[in-house]
């Protein structure tokens, strides 16, 4: 019995709606681990020591364990303190979290690597330290690791499958449970990896518009 | 209570690294209007004492007076910020590498810190930044981004980006010692202009025609004192001190 693609028209919708879901949490989490990478990057680097100790506790907790784990336990776990999220939301924040902490690394060193001269004339202008931070130094670094922030985006996309394992629907859950239905785990896993290719490609597309935009502006 | 009469005023001001003295009880008084150029070897402390007058390098000891009020007075940290922001405002700074912020155009670098600090609208920030580009020769690259612009551009927006501020006092370091010689000129003919409007400057430089022209008043500093101070023509061409003396011969040697 080979491949027959004829029977995945009837189950499309469910295939377009698991997409859907997919493309909805990477978004949301990709940007709760942009901005949430720059507000780490500086507590990390300029953050008061209560803050910074305990931040580089919760790094190593993200940085150091699996992310499958990190969703149970933001699903799972918090239940049991009374907080009880729903699946999709504890998947971006589980999702969002872990990128923001890897984000945060590459933000942590372009800062350190802005010329000290830039704050120095921020400084000198009347601006305090936040501000200069804001205004001059912080878009600067960000604007210098897009690129690698890019490739974390591609891999958040990829490690949004693993929030099917606390029940949202996405992408992934969806073809299992198509899946389920027919008997035919080839085709529609091949359809779902076609889907996770065409969703890369728009990512990338939205990467390089960004990266063209900016780079324009140097 | 100290005498304010002065318009800028450092008294005794002290600064060591660890061991190292990098300057040495140094008083000075400028007044208002007036140009001073600070001139030496490299190392002699010049640009640090410039430095110390915005607090950018603190001193160890002594004091800095501008317009009647301690620029690097004793406060509570999160006062002297507040402080020091303000004073900051009133003293424009111009670096030798210019320091413009790249990722904002040349409208933008000027805007930026009047809006932020002095709640102008962006029509009033626009205005100013077109006034002061205009003075400064840039208004028709007011769109451009630092990277399109020459060293000379540069510096002459960095120029028009301090004066947005309305600074009391103007302070430059070694302004155009990163230019190419032949855009040396359009920054000093910049700094000229600024002279002629009577602003207040304090400039470390190492070109002596330069401050020949334009300034008032030189200091001669070397290993952290100033060895030797009085006007220019004083200074260039009958100097009391040896070492005054052979600094200018072989920095003129230098030159040729």
């Amino acid at each position: 019995m080979g491949l027959d693609f004829s029977i995945v028209p009837k189950y499309m919708d469910v295939i377009l709606l698991g997409c859907a879901w997919t493309i909805g949490i990477t978004v949301a989490a990709a940007l709760l681990s942009f901005f949430g990478g720059i507000v780490f990057a500086v507590i990390a680097l300029y953050g008061p020591w209560l803050l910074r100790q305990p931040f580089r506790l919760f790094a190593w907790l993200f940085m150091g364990t699996p992310l499958l784990l990190q969703l149970f336990l933001i699903y799972f776990g918090l239940v049991q303190i009374g907080i009880d999220l729903p699946a999709f939301v504890a998947g971006i924040i589980g999702l969002g979290l872990h990128f923001a902490v890897y984000n945060s690394e590459l933000i942590q060193t372009a800062i350190l690597a802005v010329d000290k001269g830039q704050m120095e004339a921020a400084r000198t202008l009347g601006l305090s330290r936040g501000e200069a931070l804001r205004k001059v130094v912080i878009p600067q670094a960000v604007r210098a690791v897009l690129p690698p922030i890019g490739n974390n985006m591609i891999a958040l996309l990829k490690d949004s499958a693993l929030v099917s394992v606390i029940g949202v629907s996405e992408l992934t859950l969806s073809a299992q449970r198509v899946i389920g239905k027919t008997y035919r785990p080839f085709e529609f896993y091949l359809l779902a990896a076609a889907c996770y290719y065409v969703i890369n490609l728009g990512m990338e597309w939205v990467q390089r518009r960004i990266e063209r935009r900016i780079s324009i502006s140097r | 209570m100290t005498d304010t009469s002065d318009f800028v005023r450092i008294e005794h001001a002290q600064k060591s690294f660890g061991k190292l003295e990098v300057l040495k009880d140094i008083s000075l008084t400028v007044e208002r209007g007036q140009i001073v150029a600070i001139i030496g070897p490299s190392g002699s402390g010049k640009s640090t004492l410039l430095r110390a007058i915005n607090d950018l390098d603190a001193l160890t000891g002594g004091e800095i007076w501008l317009d009647g009020v301690q620029v690097n007075k004793t406060l509570p940290h999160r006062q002297y910020e507040k402080h020091i922001n303000e004073m900051r405002q009133q003293i424009g700074m111009v670096f030798q590498h210019f320091n413009l912020f790249p990722h904002l155009t040349v409208r933008e670098n000027v805007t930026m810190a009047p809006m932020l600090l002095k709640d102008l609208s962006k029509a009033e920030a626009n205005k100013l930044a077109e006034e002061q580009l205009d003075h400064v020769g840039m208004l028709e690259r007011i769109e451009y981004y630092p990277s399109q612009l020459s060293g000379g551009q540069k510096q002459r927006v960095a120029i028009a980006r301090a004066l947005a501020m309305k600074p009391k006092l103007m302070l430059f370091d070694e302004a155009t010692s990163a230019l190419d010689p032949e855009l040396v000129d359009e920054v000093n003919q910049v700094m000229k202009k600024l002279a002629e409007d009577h602003m207040t400057m304090i400039i470390v430089t190492h070109e002596m025609d330069f401050a020949a022209a334009v300034c008032d008043r030189v200091l001669f500093m070397d290993q952290g004192v100033v060895v030797e101070e009085g006007p220019p023509e004083v200074v260039f061409k009958n100097p009391v001190k040896d070492r005054t003396r052979e600094f200018l011969r072989k920095h003129i040697e230098g030159a040729k």
